[in-house]
């Protein structure tokens, strides 16, 4: 059975039962799409907030995968592992710029990555308002104060702090 | 808790599912790692005893972990992403997932003895 079968008024054989009671001097009335924006209708309060989320999502995902996988490399598996990780190592990569903007943009790249899978993560299960009120407060004051820690400890590092 | 949220998927469920958990779990991990990297500014006593901890057996085992967290969450995030923009992603997903899992093994078969070698020689002697 076809669903695009019409008659010539253009109704279905359902709710025409064959025969239209709309004619030329008896027209069908105007339905207008329920929910078209026209002037009368409130500004969108919304903006593409989620659109920019979801793309940022993408492209800081694809840098991530460069750099952690880098930093594991670094930390975990050349030159002796974990094993050779101290001050004194800490010191030798960041007197490069090269690691520091490395480390900086792992670090901001990292938190708003993972920030913004939280923020999804309690979207999803928290119900309540209060709770996902507290919670998004909980995240985002933890977000900021971490990413603004290690920014701090990346530019004042001194190696000679002692 | 939401009423009938058991959703019977397949490849696509357990990915996501495993996605998210592995997601939040590296996530924690940054909060810890950040602020003892912090200790810098502290002294360099302060940081090497706290990085000492990283060097025990138990921990190593944590690490292991976390690189298999990280390794699954980056490859099968590349395959979300391959899912979104590559035309035929979707109609691959379950072959690029099973890709995600080959690569994850092999490549978690050769972190052992980088990871875990430091532990190995500590329990059982060098």
């Amino acid at each position: 059975m076809s669903t695009t079968e019409t008659t010539a008024s253009g109704i279905g054989p359902v709710e025409g039962a064959g025969a239209s009671v709309y004619t030329v001097d008896n027209p069908a009335p105007l339905i207008e799409p329920p929910r078209k924006r026209t002037k009368k209708s409130p500004k969108s309060t919304r903006g593409n907030f989620e659109m920019a989320a979801w793309l940022f999502m993408r492209l800081s995902g694809v840098v991530l995968v460069v750099l952690v996988i880098g930093h594991l490399l670094i930390q975990l598996v050349l030159d002796g592992g974990v094993s050779k990780i101290g001050f004194a190592f800490v010191a030798g990569r960041w007197a490069s710029p090269f690691w520091q903007v490395w480390d900086l943009l792992m670090l901001w790249l990292a938190m708003l990555h993972g920030a913004n899978g939280l923020r999804t993560v309690i979207n999803d299960y928290a119900e309540r308002p209060n709770t996902r009120l507290w919670l998004k407060g909980l995240l985002y004051t933890a977000t900021v104060f971490t990413i603004l820690l290690g920014t701090l400890v990346i530019f004042t590092f001194d190696p000679n702090i002692r | 808790m939401p009423a009938g949220t058991l959703y019977r998927g397949r490849e696509g469920m357990w990915s996501w599912v495993a996605h998210r958990v592995t997601g939040v779990l590296i996530f924690f991990f940054l909060f810890v790692h950040v602020l003892d990297t912090a200790l810098v500014r502290v002294s360099p006593e302060a940081y090497d005893t706290v990085v000492a901890t990283y060097k025990t057996p138990i921990v190593a085992l944590l690490e292991y972990g976390l690189v298999a967290a990280i390794l699954f969450h980056a490859l099968n995030g590349l395959r979300v992403i391959a899912v979104d923009f590559w035309v035929k992603g979707a109609r691959y997903q379950k072959q690029m997932l099973w890709t995600v899992v080959g690569l994850w093994v092999v490549l978690m078969l050769g972190a052992i003895y980088p990871v875990l070698g430091h532990a190995a020689r500590e329990l059982f002697g060098s």
